[in-house]
């Protein structure tokens, strides 16, 4: 197999992640489209390779442990576009605050709602209720209160693709015109990824969503025992 | 080399975020205790920006690419998926959309009654 070939297999790891988001970007960049995402595009490419060198994705993964370290401080990083919005972050504070408390409240209960009229088992409800909030949060949730953390780990990061795919065309059917709405919805609906999308869109909306998506995750871990009584 | 100090910096804060992660017995995760401290020694001054804006500037714009590994991880996950595959988009596409609606246009709602109140 070509595995047998490539030793070096943690930097083929990285090339392969670099060179799979750059064929993402150059195909957005083409094309325009938000279906051509750079995330889903280079996480399909990579699986493509995977599947056709036959190289163990363990061993793919491992190889790119590098760069998931990188995401605590790229996380904290965003304190710094933060700091450059505070003062319309402080004048917005209070629309900021109430727009998430109802994007978190209403993620909860259609989740649970949605999850008893599918008849979904109390584990895969559990582990689909934190879907909003980032995964380092999400996931522990999950556990603690009986859901399996690897579904929960799947289902954030498909909540976030969907906002990141999706946002920029969610914001024009919605009528979402203001970069402080925007930010809101982008952040409370898809964490962490929904987060990259808005600060592409304007450096404003990246500042709300970044505060967005810690409101929505700290509300999220004051409310989800009670949430959790009920399933 | 003032990339190497600026990471530093950055680094240091991930640290400071850690430890208050493994003293507070919350389910925070370490970044977001980094972010608000980075913040607060910021906006007060504490830390300069520039201190850190070139390596921030670049961490966080190449965050997209950090997720690239854990969508494609998504593959190993296809045995929990696959039973209830169906059951999951429902939940996923239905919730995703409502959420981001409401949360967005609540917050326009709220926006604008400020502004009415603004100018009247």
């Amino acid at each position: 197999m070509m595995a047998d070939f490539l030793p070096g297999l943690s930097l083929f790891s990285l090339a392969l992640t670099f060179g799979a988001f750059q064929v993402g970007l150059w195909c957005q960049k083409k094309t325009r489209s938000p279906i051509c995402n750079p995330i889903l595009i280079g996480a399909a490419l990579v699986i493509i390779v995977l599947l056709l060198t036959g190289i163990d994705p363990e061993t793919y993964t491992e190889g790119t442990t590098g760069l998931s370290w990188l995401l605590t401080p790229a996380t904290i990083c965003l304190a710094v576009p933060m700091h450059r919005q505070l003062k319309a972050l402080k004048k917005n504070l209070p629309a900021i605050f109430v727009g998430v408390f109802a994007g978190t409240i209403t993620s909860l209960a259609v989740v649970f709602g949605l999850c008893r009229l599918l008849t979904l088992d109390r584990t895969i409800a559990v582990s689909l209720l934190p879907k909003s909030i980032t995964t380092a949060i999400g996931m522990v949730l999950s556990e603690e209160n009986g859901g399996i953390a690897s579904l929960t780990n799947v289902v954030i990061l498909l909540t976030g693709i969907i906002g990141n795919l999706m946002g920029t065309t969610f914001c024009k059917l919605f009528r979402l015109s203001d970069p402080v709405s925007r930010g809101v919805a982008l952040g409370t609906a898809s964490h962490l990824i929904g987060t990259a999308k808005a600060t592409e869109i304007d450096p404003l909306s990246g500042a709300v969503s970044s505060l967005s998506l810690v409101i929505a995750g700290i509300l999220t871990v004051l409310l989800f025992p009670l949430v959790c009584n009920f399933v | 080399m003032k990339y190497i100090s600026q990471m530093l910096y950055i680094l240091l804060f991930s640290l400071l975020g850690e430890f208050l992660q493994t003293v507070i017995p919350l389910p925070i995760p370490a970044a977001i205790y980094g972010l608000v401290l980075l913040l607060i020694a910021l906006s007060t001054g504490l830390l300069k920006e520039e201190k850190i804006a070139e390596t921030a500037g670049f961490l966080v714009s190449a965050m997209p690419i950090l997720f690239v590994a854990p969508v494609a991880k998504l593959l190993q996950f296809w045995g929990i998926i696959g039973p209830n595959v169906v059951a999951i988009c429902v939940v996923m596409a239905v919730s995703s959309v409502l959420v981001f609606a409401v949360a967005g246009l609540v917050t326009k709602c709220c926006l604008r009654k400020k502004e009415d109140k603004n100018d009247g």
